[in-house]
């Protein structure tokens, strides 16, 4: 099976063709905004950890060096302690174009602003010549992420997400999955999908670590809630087993690390893979968009209203009633399974046809909004040190 | 008639589809919705909520998804309503401060 892609330079493959505006913190994100305004393919993010939290680097290098980017301008106050050189350095080794406008050297906000929108403009004219051409399914890298869950979730679109990851990783493809949090109480039939003795051990390190983040003497938190046992949920078992359920049942090829200095990117040849990261939404999807995914497709119970500035969400809801209310922002509708009318794996072979629709150009429910989320995770070194967590 | 899900031929509970009252009979559904058989529920079960396929007894495994999500706190007959009245995590235990969380 093929899909329709764009070809990238590193014998890589996007799905999208954006020309990506990167205030490189908060100070230039209203000028990197003016920049992108109304040029077609242009998004422009920041994120809110201001100049100097190295961590956040290797998150930005990764999503700009994302196949769906085209390519890459960098506005720098000038001042920053994130330096815009050598972060246009190391996202120019994806071979794509990138460029920095630093403002306090242009002299003006104003002339930043007018120069930076001829730049964009130039870009996405080049990006605009490339036509999509047919690469092999094998070619996809795909995220699943859940969010907003009920009891629907783990009956319904996430075992059809997992139908659709299984399908995905027989024909070749890549499906990461981040979150280790919802892991926890799941370890042992994770581990069990290791391909070898050292993906156990760091499928055991990454939901260890994570636990150890969350339970942090003084600052605990529950990873069970009143609403998770009032909508039928007994234990953190079946709650965990329920979530992981998206990520179907083939080997865990790896964890794919992300540190401070350095993020993994998914390795090629396809597999299923675990990414170290966090659970809240928008920052996990940029997380995924860092290392490599495409495409995300996102389990929903109670709804969602958001997308992801670098990847097309697939939304899937499991629970009739938000698909009555929230159809219009729901791509697929598993709610089927919890009326009897279909079977989990018919509505994974939907899923499946869905995202290889989304990557030769279906344009997502989100996308049709027009609107997008970006926000870092910023994984605190500092709490890193003092849990002794390497 | 109203439906409960077996997520996994394995397991020794079903999920239910719909709100059940206390006495009503039920299809067991696999996930290809292929009825399995019928169970006839001891109490109300709420939708999500779940129901015994076969006596647990007490320090059993509770088994959903192919896989323990806890250990019987007290002997469970089939058709009984299975949550924290009876089923105790072998992983974190259910504290006041989560039943009062949201």
């Amino acid at each position: 099976m093929e899909f329709q892609g764009f070809e990238r330079p590193k014998d890589l493959v996007g799905v999208r063709n954006i020309v990506l505006v990167v205030a490189i913190a908060d100070c230039t994100e209203p000028a990197a905004r003016m920049i992108a305004e109304g040029i077609e393919g242009a998004v422009p993010v920041t994120h809110h950890h201001g100049c100097i939290a190295m961590d956040v680097v290797p998150t930005l290098v990764g999503v700009a060096r994302n196949p769906n980017v085209a390519a890459t301008l960098l506005l720098a106050m000038g001042c920053e302690g994130i330096q815009a050189e050598p972060l246009r350095d190391e996202i120019s080794k994806a071979g794509k174009p990138v460029d920095v406008i630093n403002i306090q050297r242009i002299g003006s906000t104003r002339r930043a602003i007018s120069r930076g929108r001829e730049m964009v403009s130039g870009m996405g004219d080049q990006a605009k010549k490339q036509q999509r051409k047919p690469f092999d399914v094998s070619r996809l890298v795909v995220g699943v992420k859940c969010g907003g869950s009920d009891t629907t979730s783990g009956l319904a679109a996430n075992p059809a997400i997992g139908v659709m990851s299984d399908m995905l990783v027989d024909a070749g493809a890549a499906v990461v999955m981040i979150e280790p949090i919802e892991a926890i109480g799941a370890e042992k039939p994770l581990a069990a999908r290791a391909v070898n003795e050292g993906v156990r051990q760091q499928i055991l390190k990454w939901i260890g670590d994570e636990e150890k983040r969350w339970t942090v003497p003084g600052a605990e938190m529950d990873f069970m809630c009143r609403g998770n046992i009032e909508g039928g949920l007994t234990t953190l078992e079946e709650k965990s087993l329920g979530a992981i359920h998206k990520g179907g049942h083939r080997a865990v090829k790896g964890v794919l690390k992300n540190k401070e200095d350095y993020l993994e990117t998914v390795p090629p040849g396809g597999g299923f893979y675990l990414q170290d990261g966090t659970h809240s939404e928008p920052a996990a999807m940029s997380y995924m968009a860092a290392a490599g995914v495409h495409i995300i497709v996102f389990a929903t119970g109670r709804g969602g209203s958001f997308g992801h500035a670098i990847c097309p969400m697939v939304k899937v809801t499991g629970n009739p009633d938000t698909w009555s209310r929230m159809g219009e922002d729901m791509d697929i509708n598993a709610s089927t399974i919890m009326e009897g009318k279909e079977s989990i794996e018919s509505v994974g072979k939907r899923i499946f046809d869905e995202v290889v629709a989304v990557a030769s150009g279906k344009v997502t429910l989100g996308e049709q909004l027009g609107f997008y989320n970006f926000s870092l995770w910023r994984r605190d070194p500092r709490l890193e040190a003092l849990l002794k967590i390497k | 008639m109203k439906r409960a899900i077996m997520m996994d031929e394995r397991d020794n509970v079903a999920t239910a589809l719909a709100s059940l009252v206390g006495g009503e009979r039920v299809e067991v559904v696999s996930s290809a919705q292929e009825v399995l058989r019928e169970v006839a529920v001891s109490d109300a079960v709420p939708l999500g909520h779940k129901i015994a396929l076969a006596d647990i007894a007490k320090g059993g495994a509770v088994i959903k998804y192919g896989e323990p999500i806890g250990r019987a706190s007290g002997d469970i007959l089939v058709g009984d309503y299975v949550h924290i009245h009876n089923v105790e995590s072998d992983r974190v235990p259910l504290t006041g401060h989560m039943l009062r969380s949201k």
